[in-house]
């Protein structure tokens, strides 16, 4: 037996998984610094033909992320509800569930929570804090419900579902600040305040730092061991990797893709939840714009991974806070600060392809030494 | 024999492999000439260089002695090769006669001309003996029909040399033989067929010549006349190979498993299982025969819990089971190969290790409190890779860089090292070597022998007639009968598997 087999096979199997397992692990950490940085070099060319000065646009970019207390804490906040989202997409991602409904999720997440936040009154503040909190998981795992059922149970297309239920979201949110919600005797499409008992307090004094971020790193440590320590967590990636592999194991794949979803949707909503508790305290218009999408390429710059999320999310936070600062000391058109996380987004969401390189590169290595 | 083709020194490297290393093969008009070898000797890949769909690295084509560039199949067909892949090429909602004429040329252009098609493909049902009614959509056809249509489709554009890749593999006993006769009526015209093949038996039936690649490389051409089954297995391996295992008399125990008049539905509704009933005892192995998409996947799935659109009983050890989930099942004791262990069976992109431990995930001792104890999973791996001659370096490999044997044992090794009562083993040692498949046959006679029941369910009857004590057969969703697994058996089992007898026999 053992003569026979080594007589037939032609290729070196132990030699050709070791190299893609070394390749892979290269290029899980190259591939999100190669995304970041020819999107800087093609923002770069940009700026150029903008006629800006590269130089002077990204220091003053990097001034105003990090530059003092301030810029940092903006940062941060910036990255709470991107790290909150961008967290339960990458979750449902390692299942092969793709969430493009975090936009609409963080918006009925942040509604949840301003409607607990004003209508309770006198409650100590942790308790208070934790049902907004709690609110804020339910409304983005409601509206992550219905695309996620209707998917696992009927196999309809989650994104296409998602993204519309975005738009509506954002109708009922835009009726709701200018009716029920409004505030009372206000002119402004927005609500009131929340009560002072459901804000969160602030981490670094000073700044715009609130406990929302301690929360979100709390709950991406959890993630992580989680998703690769226990049972469910082996679950939810091999349901990714093979579903009908699931399927024979005795897993319950649909109703492991609801809970996913539900999830990753409560997660977002969470996010939109803490920025009403900790940097707005009331509802408004679009208050927090494009984050669902941009959480998206939070999660895949994090390579799906908790601790990348929590990177990436601290990286588009502080693009956010920095941007204005780019844009007006190197005398940019305003709209330009769109361009650098657009262009960022594109880089990372083409940036998956490059992961086969790994096992073409194994495969070539053997040939070479053959 | 004069040779017509001429394959001289043949190179063609894969990134990794060199699938074929310097092989020189003559085939000649007029024979029916067998290419053996294991998997991954360069089979396929020599014929489908000599079809055009791969290029050659180094080397050439002679055909009548002149050299000849085949880059597309158009070119082969041009020169008169035809070519019947494993898995066929036609359109399900087309008729016969609309597969056969798609992709030619013809005379009326751009009109179809059906008529002198027509005429035609009569001309060739005629001297070839195969009967066919061409105005039929494919999709009505059973597979041995379908591959009748590929047949007349390589020889309507013209084939004097016709390679098959496997041609048996989905066929029963009866349209293999009709084959047989179809292929022979064929070369006498000064034709050549060749032939892929692992089924030792077919060759020496039918073949006049064969050819061994053995580890890419070109072995020998031997005539067939004064071989033997065992002589033809010893040449393309190296070794003896011992093609029957010894079973040793079990006292039948108790019954394990017991269907009791099962009905299934199908997706769209349709009866795929029709009142079926039958008992797998410890220390049994039970053989289901049948042709592929006989009910024998959904008779599994609803045994599994996957289908709930069932009606009828499943008792397991006398507890009945057809109404506990998946994973309740499986907890209670059942352990299934699944048809098709890159799909159902293995996640390829994970380890060993964690594909070592799908279905107890949940159960001790692998779960430690809530978390998973990967020290001892490891260790368990470790262990069973061992035991098991899994090759590989670590735990850590990933599933989907080992060869097909390799995984199909971590399977085995998963469901055998389970607490169970029954072993479900579908199509158990599909497209694998000579060597694992022994390896694979004598677990499975293990198994029985630990007085665990055994359901088989596969489309190699020789395998089924080797392994198991009794042999159902599937047809359409039914039981056509049981048999004991004797050889003498064979030809009442194949008409079984056409829907001919009822009753036992």
């Amino acid at each position: 037996m053992e003569k026979l087999d080594n007589q037939v096979t032609t290729v070196n199997y132990d030699k050709l998984d070791e190299l893609v397992r070394k390749f892979q692990k290269i290029f899980n950490i190259f591939v999100p610094i190669f995304a970041f940085l020819v999107s800087l070099i093609v923002v770069g060319i940009i700026i150029k033909i903008q006629g800006g000065s590269i130089i002077v646009a990204y220091s003053s970019l990097f001034k105003s992320a990090f530059g003092n207390l301030n810029s940092i804490g903006n940062s941060l906040s910036r990255a709470v509800p991107l790290i909150m989202a961008g967290l339960g997409i990458a979750i449902a991602a390692r299942a092969n569930i793709i969430n493009l409904g975090a936009e609409g999720q963080i918006i009925v997440g942040g509604i949840f929570a301003t409607y607990v936040g004003i209508n309770l009154q006198g409650l100590p503040p942790v308790l208070h804090i934790t049902l907004c909190l709690l609110a804020g998981f339910i409304g983005g795992a409601l509206c992550a419900f219905l695309p996620g059922h209707f998917n696992a149970k009927h196999n309809t297309n989650i994104i296409i579902t998602a993204m519309l239920l975005n738009d509506i979201t954002i109708g009922i949110l835009g009726a709701l600040v200018q009716g029920p919600m409004k505030e009372v005797g206000g002119f402004a499409p927005q609500s009131a305040q929340i009560a002072m008992s459901a804000r969160l307090p602030m981490f670094i004094p000073g700044s715009r730092v609130h406990v929302g971020i301690i929360i979100a790193l709390v709950l991406a440590v959890i993630a992580h061991f989680v998703l690769f320590k226990t049972p469910i967590g082996l679950e939810t990636r091999i349901l990714g990797g093979n579903p009908l592999v699931a399927k024979h194991s005795g897993m319950q794949v649909i109703g492991m893709q609801i809970m996913l979803v539900l999830i990753a949707g409560g997660l977002a909503g969470m996010g939109g939840a803490m920025e009403i508790m900790g940097s707005q305290f009331r509802l408004r218009e679009a208050f927090l714009m494009n984050y669902g999408y941009e959480a998206l390429a939070v999660a895949l710059l994090g390579q799906k991974s908790p601790y990348g999320v929590i990177i990436a999310g601290i990286l588009f936070g502080a693009l956010k806070a920095g941007r204005g600062g780019m844009v007006n000391a190197a005398n940019l058109p305003v709209s330009f600060s769109m361009v650098l996380s657009g262009v960022l987004i594109l880089c990372i969401s083409i940036s998956p392809i490059l992961m086969k390189i790994p096992r073409y590169l194994a495969v070539r290595n053997i040939s070479a030494n053959r | 024999m004069e040779d017509y083709i001429y394959m001289d020194d043949i190179v063609k490297r894969f990134p990794g492999v060199t699938a074929c290393n310097h092989i020189s093969i003559g085939f000649a008009k007029g024979e029916i000439h067998a290419l053996l070898g294991e998997n991954g000797a360069g089979k396929s890949t020599l014929m489908n260089m000599l079809y055009g769909l791969l290029k050659k690295d180094e080397g050439s084509i002679f055909i009548e002695g002149k050299k000849k560039e085949i880059n597309s199949p158009q070119e082969a067909i041009a020169l008169g090769i035809g070519m019947v892949h494993q898995h066929f090429m036609l359109i399900p909602k087309f008729t016969v006669i609309e597969n056969i004429v798609l992709g030619t040329k013809l005379k009326r252009e751009p009109l179809l001309d059906f008529r002198a098609a027509r005429e035609r493909i009569n001309g060739i049902l005629e001297m070839t003996g195969l009967d066919i009614n061409i105005d039929e959509k494919v999709q009505n056809l059973c597979i041995g029909d379908q591959q009748k249509v590929e047949i007349i489709k390589a020889l309507y554009k013209g084939a004097e040399v016709l390679i098959m890749d496997e041609p048996t593999a989905v066929l029963t006993p009866v349209e293999v033989d009709e084959l047989f006769i179809v292929l022979r009526n064929w070369v006498t015209e000064g034709n050549t067929v060749i032939f892929i093949t692992h089924k030792m038996r077919e060759v020496v039936e039918i073949c006049d010549r064969i050819s061994i690649l053995r580890d890419a490389t070109y072995f020998g051409t031997y005539p067939v006349e004064n071989l033997d089954e065992k002589e033809v297995a010893r040449l393309m391996v190296g070794r003896d190979v011992s093609l029957h295992i010894e079973s040793t008399p079990q006292p039948r125990g108790k019954d394990i498993l017991v269907v009791d008049k099962l009905t299934v539905k199908n997706d769209i509704g349709l009866e795929s299982v029709k009142d079926i009933s039958f008992t797998v005892a410890a220390g049994e192995i039970v053989g289901i025969a049948g042709v592929d998409g006989n009910g024998q996947l959904e008779l599994i799935e609803a045994i599994m819990g996957l289908n709930n659109k069932k009606a009828g009983r499943i008792t397991l050890n006398g507890e009945s089971i057809e109404k506990l989930s998946p994973r309740k099942i499986l907890d209670k004791g059942i352990s299934n190969i699944p048809f098709e262990r890159q799909k159902e069976g293995l996640a390829l992109e994970f380890p060993i290790s964690d594909n070592f431990i799908l279905k107890e995930e949940w159960n001790k001792p692998y779960r430690k409190g809530l978390f998973l104890d990967f020290k001892l999973i490891w260790k368990k791996a470790e262990e069973v890779m061992k035991a098991y001659n899994i090759k590989a370096r670590t735990p850590a490999t990933q599933v989907g860089n080992m060869s097909g044997g390799n995984q199909q044992k971590v399977v085995i090794a998963r469901e055998v090292e389970r607490d169970h009562k029954l072993l479900i083993a579908c199509h158990p040692t599909h497209g694998l070597d000579i060597g694992a498949i022994e390896f694979i046959h004598h677990k499975i006679m293990e198994e029985r022998n630990n007085q665990k029941g055994v359901l088989l369910v596969s489309t190699e009857l020789e395998e089924l007639l080797s392994l198991s004590d009794r042999i159902l057969v599937m047809y359409k969703g039914e039981i056509m009968g049981e048999v004991e697994a004797k050889l003498e058996n064979l030809s009442s089992i194949g008409s079984m598997m056409l829907g001919g007898c009822h009753g036992k026999a």
